[in-house]
């Protein structure tokens, strides 16, 4: 397998959606390419971290406030 | 291996629906159900899309509202949070065009078709990189990172793993084909990588961190 083979089966592999037999020789050549290793590692990480950490927060003061004036437009039929 | 994975479920006897039906024979609590559940994601969604907090919000109460209005138009062959997303994410859309008027705005801006296929940042990062930040500074390391995508990957790399909608949802919730998901999700994600190794990598020197191409051949 070569490292462009490996990128394109990148997304499956993290996503755990790999054929078994396909998965023996990703591991393979991730075994031997430290490169490909560090890509992988870093990308599944990349997405933990986004998943993770609340970069957009909305505050419970302005939730509710939100969350009030949607509802009183749908109680008058919006 | 530890797997990240969708946790979009394929239950048909999905919990909304029952909420949905309740609203429809006019029980507006059961939408204050509804808006509870999804509020925070939309918001998530509007900001990753308009990236800005007044637009975001005026989106998610536009959203809530037009999908109180079409309530009869959801047919059940979606789930109602995809169909809401859809709502959402054409709201903000609309809202970008309210604020570029001179500039068609859609998700396919700015795509750029090769960048970002090929990692050049070879270098590993700490064990737990983020820890070497605290929360503010990290959340806007986050933030200035995924700005610095494309709309269209962007868009993708939010509902597909920030939200965990599927490969299948977030096609048909951005009209694009399965193909053009995976596609840009795989880019997204890869300029996410290589942007977050710069604040990431092992900082003690025993790691290389000059550019350094993968090869083509094993």
């Amino acid at each position: 397998m070569t490292c462009t083979e490996f990128i394109a089966l990148l997304d499956d592999l993290i996503d755990d959606t790999v054929a078994a037999e396909t998965r023996a020789e990703v591991e393979k050549h991730m075994h031997k390419c430290g490169h490909c290793e560090v890509v992988f590692n870093t990308t599944r990480k990349t997405i933990e971290i986004y998943r993770s950490h609340e970069i957009y927060d909305l505050p419970n003061d302005l939730r509710e406030r939100l969350h009030a004036a949607i509802m009183a437009r749908c109680k008058k039929g919006c | 291996m530890t797997t990240i994975q969708s946790i979009a479920g394929q239950d048909e006897q999905h919990p909304d629906v029952a909420l949905v039906e309740r609203v429809r024979a006019g029980d507006v609590s059961a939408y204050d159900t509804l808006v509870r559940k999804y509020e925070r994601q939309l918001f998530r969604i509007a900001q990753h899309i308009t990236q800005n907090k007044e637009d975001a919000e005026d989106v998610m109460q536009d959203a809530f509202l037009k999908a109180f209005q079409k309530l009869d138009q959801f047919q059940g062959n979606s789930k109602f949070y995809t169909w809401l997303v859809r709502i959402a994410v054409n709201e903000s859309l609309m809202r970008l065009r309210k604020r570029r008027t001179s500039k068609m705005v859609s998700i396919d801006e700015d795509l750029e078709t090769e960048e970002g296929t090929v990692p050049r940042d070879l270098a590993d990062w700490a064990p737990d990189p983020e820890q070497n930040y605290n929360q503010a500074e990290l959340a806007d390391i986050l933030r200035k990172t995924i700005q610095g995508l494309p709309q269209g990957f962007r868009v993708v790399f939010a509902l597909r793993d920030v939200e965990g909608l599927s490969t299948e949802e977030t096609a048909e919730t951005l009209g694009l084909s399965v193909p053009a998901v995976k596609s840009r999700l795989l880019r997204a994600r890869l300029q996410l990588r290589e942007r977050l190794s710069r604040y990431f990598h092992k900082k003690n020197g025993s790691v290389e961190t000059g550019s350094r191409e993968l090869r083509a051949e094993s």
